[in-house]
């Protein structure tokens, strides 16, 4: 027996159970960790005397290719959660894991993408457009890899919660997908901000 | 709830119930006791730096031998080693001491028990908090050790000169980053604990006042700190990475050009930097104003007045706190339109600290109070802060600060809030909920052997500072201005500084054998709720067992309902349904016994 009370179900005045909450002040406070690292690309930007075009210097259609790839993996996170509510849990693991697929697509594109900018020598230090480039989408990878990790563990080693408290599971896999959205949002502004603009 | 369960537990290892521990009260604890420590390690550096200030490039007797010859040959102390215990000092006791024992411990162990939750919401994120707190306070000592000494920076850590400083700067850095996930951690959960986990019957409106400042507190520290991350991020990028975030083109050190890439911002990390560091100021300030609220309203026997502009007040004051940053930054150049814009909302932001204040103050009015060591600290608490706060309008007016700016004036009006303001309202903490945590009071003689001369050292430190900042006197200088004309006059105020420093150590002594001393010695509580309180955390066994409460706690009214009219006892606790009427008879017996 729970000590702590709504851990599944949700408080009637709040409408929410514990960890939903819990993510969305998370994801608050993430939206100032990169809300302050756009402000920095603002002012840094305003200050420069030139800056290069993005399109100019990084790969646009891979950058978009990885956007699409991302919006998919966002979508498939949704229908995880929606096989999970409909009890079907053979279609949460196959959507679950297209999700995790998907992320790791993007992460070997985002390498690619990475190498050939490392083979020409070009690192952080280069000037202030690569190290704010390097620095944002380093941040945003370290994201997905602990998104990865988590959606890893909710498909393996986890979703044994399943047979015992499947509310409980299915809360699980609506708090890692808010997480997962979150992260995806960041791109989707990430990825005008460096490749177009 | 809990009773029944608690008994099914099996008695946990000692590691579990004391290291490793889960429970709100221990973790608690832990935050108390290691941020004590940090409190006292930090107020140790400064010890050592008023030596030098009051008596520049002096040997330091007796102790002076024992730092080596890299940071004090012959007991004089280096500058670069002063440096590094001026930017330790301050980041210490903000970081480390203040911030962890207002939140971290207060707020851990009394919010579960004050809105009647069995523990936190999240309580092994809870240990991890405590955990990563641990980890970076490590780091953070630790740095002394690294060769070229801690970061020495400033607790401000400017660039350019953090990003070219030796490698104690890197460690400050991850020791920070530690820092923030571990304020993270706690803010979510003190927030999801208020918001979810409050008691039948407890509406917002009839939260102690205290909880109130520690759910606005966890709100700036969820949002404030962020944006320090990303900043330490980015510094950590131009140390390590070689970028040039906070590196302007063209500097050159000790003689030879940079070979950085430049185009950076050195005022980005100043906005970055008291983007978070502003709302921090009030999240030192607002846990203490909760306290006080607590330990005055329990000590003048009636209701605070003006609850509710209070927690108006303070909810006002978290948000504008987000948009005064700016004036730490008059100095810097940003151009007119910003500095008066900073300026007028910095005297907006006055007028909730001032309407708190002033409740408190006329709560006093027609009180029967009650004299204890708490209750003391909790006065002195209120024109202390007064003081400092008082004293920060010319700092937020920009012409004035322009001659008051980076002054000793500077460190009086902070320290006014901090030290004699905050720290003596976490004294006060200490001194009220002891009984629930461990059973036992803390004796009222050390108490005030403890509080005469704090307060009156405290006084004797800080007020000269106004003075020499008024004559313009910096505040970073090594030989405490000695090497200054203008400085001559008043150089006398930094030996009295320093010796009131030191008698303020001393004063500490009695509450440390205090705060052992009375764990197994101290006078056993008569009852559950030995102060005569009225909200709901003394409605739990003395100390709390797992799980907290003995039966579900109800919230039948307000926190401060003490002398009801009509009323037997003079407090009507929140968690009691029906409370006992006064008779007819046992007023006329009181009248014939006048």
């Amino acid at each position: 027996m729970e000590m702590i009370p709504y851990t599944v179900e949700a408080r009637k005045d709040t409408g929410l159970y514990n960890a939903k909450l819990g993510i969305w002040l998370f994801l608050a406070s993430e939206v100032m960790l990169f809300g302050g690292l756009f402000s920095s690309y603002i002012l840094l930007r305003l200050g420069a005397p030139v800056w290069p075009h993005g399109k100019d210097v990084l790969n646009v259609p891979l950058g978009t290719f990885n956007t699409m790839v991302l919006i998919s993996s966002s979508v498939t996170m949704v229908l995880a959660w929606v096989a999970l509510k409909q009890k079907n849990f053979p279609k949460f693991k196959a959507t679950l894991g297209l999700t995790i697929l998907c992320s790791l697509l993007f992460m070997v594109v985002k390498g690619f993408e990475y190498g050939a900018k490392f083979s020409h020598g070009i690192f952080p230090r280069e000037n202030t457009y690569y190290a704010i480039y390097y620095t944002l989408t380093g941040l945003h990878a370290l994201h997905i890899i602990g998104g990865v990790v988590v959606l890893a563990y909710f498909w393996g080693p986890g979703s044994k919660m399943w047979l015992t408290q499947p509310e409980r599971f299915t809360n699980r896999i609506e708090v890692v997908g808010l997480y997962w959205h979150f992260v995806d949002l960041v791109w989707i502004f990430l990825f005008p901000v460096l490749y177009l603009l | 709830m809990s009773q029944s369960n608690h008994d099914h537990h099996p008695e946990l290892p000692f590691w579990q119930k004391y290291i490793f521990s889960v429970d709100h009260k221990v973790i608690g604890i832990q935050y108390g006791i290691t941020s004590l420590f940090f409190l006292l390690f930090g107020f140790c550096l400064i010890m050592l730096m008023r030596w030098q200030l009051a008596y520049p490039e002096q040997a330091l007797p007796v102790i002076g031998g024992l730092f080596g010859d890299a940071r004090m040959p012959g007991g004089v102390m280096l500058p670069e080693f002063y440096n590094e215990l001026g930017a330790m000092h301050g980041t210490i006791m903000v970081f480390l001491g203040v911030v962890p024992l207002a939140v971290g411990a207060f707020g851990n162990y009394v919010v579960p028990l004050q809105v009647g939750a069995p523990d936190m919401a999240f309580p092994k994120l809870n240990m991890a908090s405590y955990w990563l707190y641990f980890i970076g306070g490590v780091i953070m000592l630790f740095s002394f050790f690294l060769p070229g000494g801690a970061a020495s920076s400033g607790w401000t850590a400017y660039a350019p000169l953090s990003v070219i400083a030796p490698i104690g700067q890197t460690f400050w850095l991850i020791g920070m980053s530690f820092l923030i996930q571990s304020s993270l951690l706690g803010s979510v959960n003190i927030i999801v604990t208020i918001f979810q986990l409050r008691a039948k019957g407890l509406t917002f409106m009839r939260l102690p006042f205290f909880v109130w400042s520690q759910l606005i507190t966890s709100f700036l520290l969820l949002l404030a700190f962020p944006p320090l991350f990303a900043a330490s991020i980015l510094q950590l990028m131009d140390r390590v990475a070689g970028t040039s975030f906070f590196m302007p083109s063209g500097l050159v050190v000790s003689g030879a050009p940079l070979e950085v890439s430049g185009g950076g911002s050195v005022l980005l990390w100043q906005h970055l930097f008291w983007f978070l560091a502003h709302p921090e100021v009030y999240v030192l300030i607002l846990p203490a104003l909760g306290i006080v609220a607590e330990v005055v309203a329990n000590n003048i026997r009636k209701p605070l007045w003006g609850y509710k502009s209070m927690v108006y007040s303070i909810i006002f004051l978290g948000f504008m706190s987000f948009i005064v940053w700016a004036h730490h930054m008059f100095l810097t150049g940003m151009g007119t339109a910003i500095s008066a814009f900073f300026q007028a909302t910095t005297m907006i932001i006055s007028i909730p600290s001032i309407v708190v204040l002033t409740a408190l103050m006329i709560s006093l009015w027609g009180g029967s109070i009650r004299f204890n060591t708490r209750m003391l600290f909790a006065l002195a608490f209120l024109p202390m802060f007064g003081i400092g706060g008082l004293t920060g309008l010319p700092l937020g007016l920009a012409a004035s600060d322009i001659h008051l700016h980076d002054t000793y004036y500077v460190i009086g009006h902070f320290h006014y809030v901090v030290a004699p303001g905050t720290i003596f309202a976490m004294f006060a903490g200490i001194y009220h909920w002891y009984p629930k945590a461990t059973g036992r009071k803390m004796s009222e003689l050390l108490g005030q052997l403890h509080f005469w001369p704090s307060f009156i050292a405290m006084n004797f430190i800080f007020m000269p500072m106004f003075i020499m900042g008024l004559a313009g006197v910096s505040r970073r200088l090594y030989d405490g201005g000695a090497g200054y004309a203008h400085a001559q006059d008043v150089l006398q105020l930094n030996i009295t500084s320093s010796w009131a420093a030191w008698a303020l150590g001393l004063a500490q002594i009695p509450f440390i054998i205090n705060f052992f001393w009375s764990i197994k010695n101290g006078k056993k509580v008569e009852n559950d709720n030995p102060w005569d309180c009225t909200t709901i955390e003394w409605d739990t066994p003395s100390p709390p067992g797992h799980g907290n409460f003995l039966k579900e706690p109800v919230v039948y009214r307000g926190p401060y309902e003490y002398s009801v009219p009509g009323a037997k006892s003079d407090y009507s606790p929140q968690f009691v349904e029906e409370i006992e009427l006064e008779t007819p008879e046992s007023k006329t017996s009181e009248q014939e016994a006048v």
